[in-house]
C-alpha cells in the first residue's frame, strides 16, 4: 500500500510478517507487538531492519528498551477519534525516538497535521480520501499556540515567535 | 482585556478557512455527517432538535463592548433575534443554517472572537470567576491564566481527540465563584508567605451522571510549571482514559477507579519523565498577556457616594436592585453591577440583539467598556461607579434588564432542556418560568434571601442541578416528564452534591414543592442563616415531611 510521506506518495518497502507467519531471510520486516517481545534476540540477530505495529491500548515505556533497535514503530488509529496514539507518539519522541513513526487505520485528513505535529513521518492513507485532500489538510494550519511541536519549516510556533526579538511587546499599546 | 496580535488574528482566520472547507465538503458529500461531526463539534456546531446550534467562545466570560454588539448582529442576522448566555460564560445561538457559519465564524474574527473547541472531546472554554479582576475578596487577577490556556489548549495537536470533553476551571479568589471544585481541571490560586503566586491543582471534579467533588494533586504548583503540569494530566487522562463507554469516559472516573493516589503517581511520573525544556518563553508569553489585564485607571472617589445613596432614599425599587444586584469592588466608590437575565417568566440568560447593545452601550459609558458572562447566565459590569449605579438603573429598568432578584430564589440556572436539546429528556425552561412566577413577590424572594436553584433537563446536567442548593433534574418516565428534587449541593469553595428528596414530581407540581420546601426553611432557620446552612444544620428529614408527609 503507498504511504504519504513529504506530502507525496512512496511505495512501502517493508515486509509485514504476521504473528506466526514465516520470517524472511532477509529484507527489512515490521512484526506485531507480542512477536517482537515474544522473539526480540532473534529478531534482532537478523540483517534487515526492524520494525513493530505497537497497540494504543499499551504503555509506551514498555518499547522504550526496544527503540535503539527499532526504525518503524507503527501506530495503528481504531477510530479517528480514538486519541491515544497522539500521545504515544509524542512519549516516543520524549524517549529520544527519531526513527519513522508511521499512522495506519482510520484517520481523516483533516486530523494529519496534528499527527505530523506529535512526530509521526509517515501515514498508511487508505483510499477514502484523494491525495490531494491529504495534501490540502496538511498545511491549513500555518500557526500553533504549544511549543516543543515537530513543525514543516513553514509553520511558526507562536509563543516562540513573539518572544524571539527584543521584547517588542512591551512597546504596544495596551486597552487596559 | 486581552487584544489580538498578528498571530492571534492570523490563527483565527486560518482556523475559519479550514472550516469553511470542511463544510463544503460535507455539503458537497465528501465527508459522511460521521466523518464530519467531530470536526464541526471543534467549531462548537452542533445538530439539536431544530435545526444546528453555534456555540461562541467568550474566554473567560469577558468580552468588549464591540464584541456584545457583534454577537448581537449575528442574532440578528443568523438567528432570531436572541441568543442564550450559557453557563460556561458562552453564548449559543439555536437556529443556525450550516451554510451560513463560516460566515458567522468570520464576523467573530472581525472582533477577535471564535468558536473554536466549545465542543467536542478537547478542551473547553476556559472559565473563572465573573468578578475577576474586581472583587473585593481577590488575590490577583485569574484571567491572564485563563488567556494563557485559552492560547495553549487551542488545536492542541495532542489533546484535540480526548475520550470525552474536558473543562478547566481557574479563581483567584478565596471565596470561589468558578466552581472549580467541580470541573475535570480547577485551578485556585493561592499566594505564599513571599508573597509569591501558586496553584492549587485540582483534578477530577464534574457533574453529570457521576458528580463528584475533585482532589487536590498538588497545593502550590509554582506559576512557571503550570503548562507543563497540565500537559502530564491531559496525557495521562488521554493514554488512560475510559474509551468504551462515553458515560464512564470524564477525567473523574479515571481519577475514581484508579485512586486519588495512584493518579497522581502517574501524573508525577509523566511530569518527571517529560523533557523539561526551560519555562521561560512560558513566562514572558504570561508577564505579555498580564499588561494586557493591568487595571483601568480608576479615578480616586470617597467611599461613600452621596449620588447612590440619595437615589435608594428616593427610588425603593432602585434601593432594592442596589441591595441585591451589586457586587463589592476592590476599588473604594466603585461597584460591581450584576444584570439578571431572569426577568420573571423570562428564559433564563437569554438576551435580545437590542438588550445586548444596551448593555454594551452601558459598558462602554460606565464600565471600561468591558461585560462578563457569569456561570449564573448573568451579564456584569465589573468597574462601575457607585454615582452611576443610578442612571444605569434606570437604563437596565426601561430595557426589561432590572429583575432585583440576582443571588435569590428567581436567579435560576436552567439548561435549553427539551425545548432545543436533542439530549435532553425533560423540559427545564417552563420549570424555571414557573417557579419564577411562583415567586414572583420580590419581597418573599428578598425573605428567603440567597439561595442557588438550578435546573437541568437531563442527567448530563448542564444545568448544574448537582450543585445547586435546591436542584431539580428533569427525566422521562414511559413518556412523561418527571423531576427529582436534590437538597444541599454548592459549587463554592464548600462544594458538596446535592442529595435527592425523594420521588420525583410532575412538572406543573415543581412549583408548590420548592415553596413547601422554602416554606419549612424560613419556619426552622435561625436569624440571619441562610439556606445552605440551614439545610447542612437539619439535614434533609424536615423538608421532606413537608413534601411527602401529606401525599
Amino acid at each position: 500500500m503507498p504511504l504519504l510521506k513529504n506530502n507525496t506518495l512512496i511505495s512501502d518497502t517493508w515486509i509485514h510478517v504476521g504473528l506466526d507467519d514465516q520470517l524472511p531471510e532477509a529484507g527489512d520486516v515490521i512484526v506485531p507487538w507480542a512477536r517482537l517481545l515474544r522473539e526480540f534476540e532473534l529478531l534482532s540477530r537478523r540483517t534487515g531492519k526492524l520494525g513493530v505495529v505497537f497497540t494504543n491500548a499499551d504503555r509506551a515505556e514498555a518499547l522504550a528498551t526496544f527503540l535503539p533497535r527499532l526504525s518503524v514503530v507503527v501506530l495503528p488509529f481504531p477510530a479517528f477519534v480514538d486519541g491515544r496514539a497522539y500521545s504515544i507518539a509524542r512519549q516516543l519522541r520524549d524517549f529520544g525516538y527519531r526513527g519513522e513513526i508511521r499512522g495506519t487505520g482510520n484517520v481523516l485528513p483533516d486530523q494529519l497535521q496534528f499527527m505530523l505535529q506529535v512526530g509521526f513521518d509517515t501515514f498508511d492513507i487508505g483510499e477514502r480520501f484523494p491525495l490531494s485532500a491529504w495534501q490540502a489538510a496538511s498545511k491549513q494550519m500555518s500557526l500553533a499556540y504549544q511549543r516543543g511541536l515537530f513543525r514543516r519549516s513553514a509553520e511558526a510556533e507562536i509563543w516562540t515567535e513573539r518572544h524571539t526579538d527584543a521584547e517588542p511587546w512591551l512597546e504596544q499599546p495596551h486597552a487596559g | 482585556m486581552y487584544r489580538y496580535d498578528e498571530f492571534d488574528h492570523q490563527f483565527v482566520r486560518e482556523r475559519t478557512a479550514q472550516f469553511r472547507d470542511q463544510a463544503e465538503r460535507r455539503l458537497k458529500g465528501e465527508l459522511t455527517e460521521d466523518e464530519f461531526r467531530p470536526l464541526r463539534l471543534m467549531n462548537g456546531l452542533y445538530l439539536q432538535l431544530h435545526a444546528y446550534m453555534l456555540r461562541v467562545a467568550i474566554p473567560y466570560g469577558t468580552l468588549s463592548g464591540r464584541q456584545m454588539r457583534q454577537l448581537a448582529l449575528i442574532a440578528e442576522k443568523w438567528d432570531k433575534g436572541y441568543g442564550h448566555f450559557t453557563t460556561r460564560q458562552n453564548i449559543q445561538y439555536n437556529w443556525i443554517k450550516l451554510e451560513d457559519t463560516a460566515d458567522i465564524l468570520a464576523a467573530l474574527a472581525d472582533v477577535e472572537m471564535h468558536a473554536i473547541q466549545t465542543s467536542g472531546n478537547c478542551i473547553r472554554n476556559v472559565t473563572t470567576d465573573h468578578w475577576a479582576g474586581a472583587a473585593a475578596d481577590e488575590i490577583s487577577d485569574p484571567r491572564p491564566i485563563g488567556e494563557l490556556l485559552r492560547q495553549w489548549s487551542s488545536l492542541h495537536p495532542e489533546f484535540s481527540f480526548l475520550p470525552r470533553k474536558f473543562k478547566i476551571a481557574v479563581t483567584g479568589a478565596p471565596h470561589d465563584r468558578a466552581a472549580v471544585k467541580v470541573h475535570d481541571i480547577g485551578l485556585r490560586m493561592h499566594k505564599s508567605d513571599t508573597g509569591e503566586i501558586g496553584w492549587e491543582v485540582i483534578v477530577g471534579g464534574g457533574q453529570g451522571r457521576t458528580p463528584i467533588v475533585g482532589v487536590t494533586v498538588r497545593d502550590f504548583l509554582p506559576e512557571h510549571e503550570l503548562i507543563g503540569y497540565l500537559e502530564a494530566i491531559m496525557r495521562v487522562y488521554n493514554l488512560y482514559g475510559r474509551r468504551d463507554n462515553k458515560y464512564k469516559a470524564r477525567i473523574k472516573i479515571l481519577v475514581h477507579e484508579l485512586g486519588a493516589e495512584k493518579f497522581k503517581s502517574e501524573v508525577e511520573a509523566e511530569y518527571a519523565r517529560k523533557p523539561q525544556a526551560t519555562t521561560a518563553v512560558e513566562e514572558r508569553e504570561l508577564k505579555r498577556i498580564e499588561a494586557y489585564f493591568a487595571p483601568p485607571a480608576f479615578e480616586k472617589l470617597p467611599r461613600w457616594s452621596h449620588a447612590f445613596e440619595e437615589a435608594k432614599v428616593k427610588n425603593a425599587n432602585f434601593a432594592r436592585w442596589a441591595r441585591n444586584n451589586l457586587g463589592p469592588h476592590q476599588v473604594e466608590g466603585y461597584t460591581i453591577v450584576n444584570i439578571s437575565l431572569k426577568p420573571e417568566g423570562g428564559i433564563p440568560g437569554d438576551a435580545s440583539a437590542d438588550q445586548m447593545r444596551l448593555m454594551a452601550d452601558l459598558a462602554g459609558k460606565y464600565s471600561h467598556d468591558e461585560l462578563r458572562v457569569s456561570h449564573a447566565q448573568n451579564i456584569v459590569l465589573a468597574h462601575v461607579k457607585k454615582d452611576d449605579a443610578f442612571t444605569i438603573w434606570q437604563a437596565l429598568d426601561a430595557a426589561g434588564l432590572a429583575a432585583a432578584n440576582y443571588g435569590l430564589v428567581g436567579d435560576i440556572i436552567a439548561c435549553p432542556g427539551l425545548d432545543y436539546c436533542a439530549l435532553a429528556t425533560a423540559r427545564a425552561i417552563p420549570i424555571a418560568q414557573s417557579i419564577s412566577r411562583k415567586f414572583a413577590d420580590i419581597d418573599k424572594q428578598e425573605e428567603i434571601g440567597p439561595i442557588k436553584l438550578n435546573i437541568s433537563g437531563c442527567i448530563n446536567a448542564c444545568g448544574h442541578h448537582h450543585v445547586g442548593h435546591i436542584g431539580i433534574l428533569g427525566l422521562d418516565k414511559k413518556g412523561e416528564e418527571f423531576y427529582q428534587i436534590t437538597l444541599g449541593g454548592s459549587s463554592s469553595e464548600s462544594a458538596s452534591i446535592g442529595t435527592i428528596l425523594g420521588p420525583g414530581f410532575a412538572g406543573h407540581q415543581v412549583p408548590d414543592a420548592i415553596e413547601k420546601i422554602l416554606d419549612t426553611y424560613l419556619q426552622l432557620r435561625n436569624p440571619g442563616e441562610e439556606f445552605l446552612s440551614a439545610y447542612r444544620r437539619v439535614g434533609a428529614k424536615p423538608f421532606k415531611e413537608a413534601l411527602y408527609a401529606a401525599a
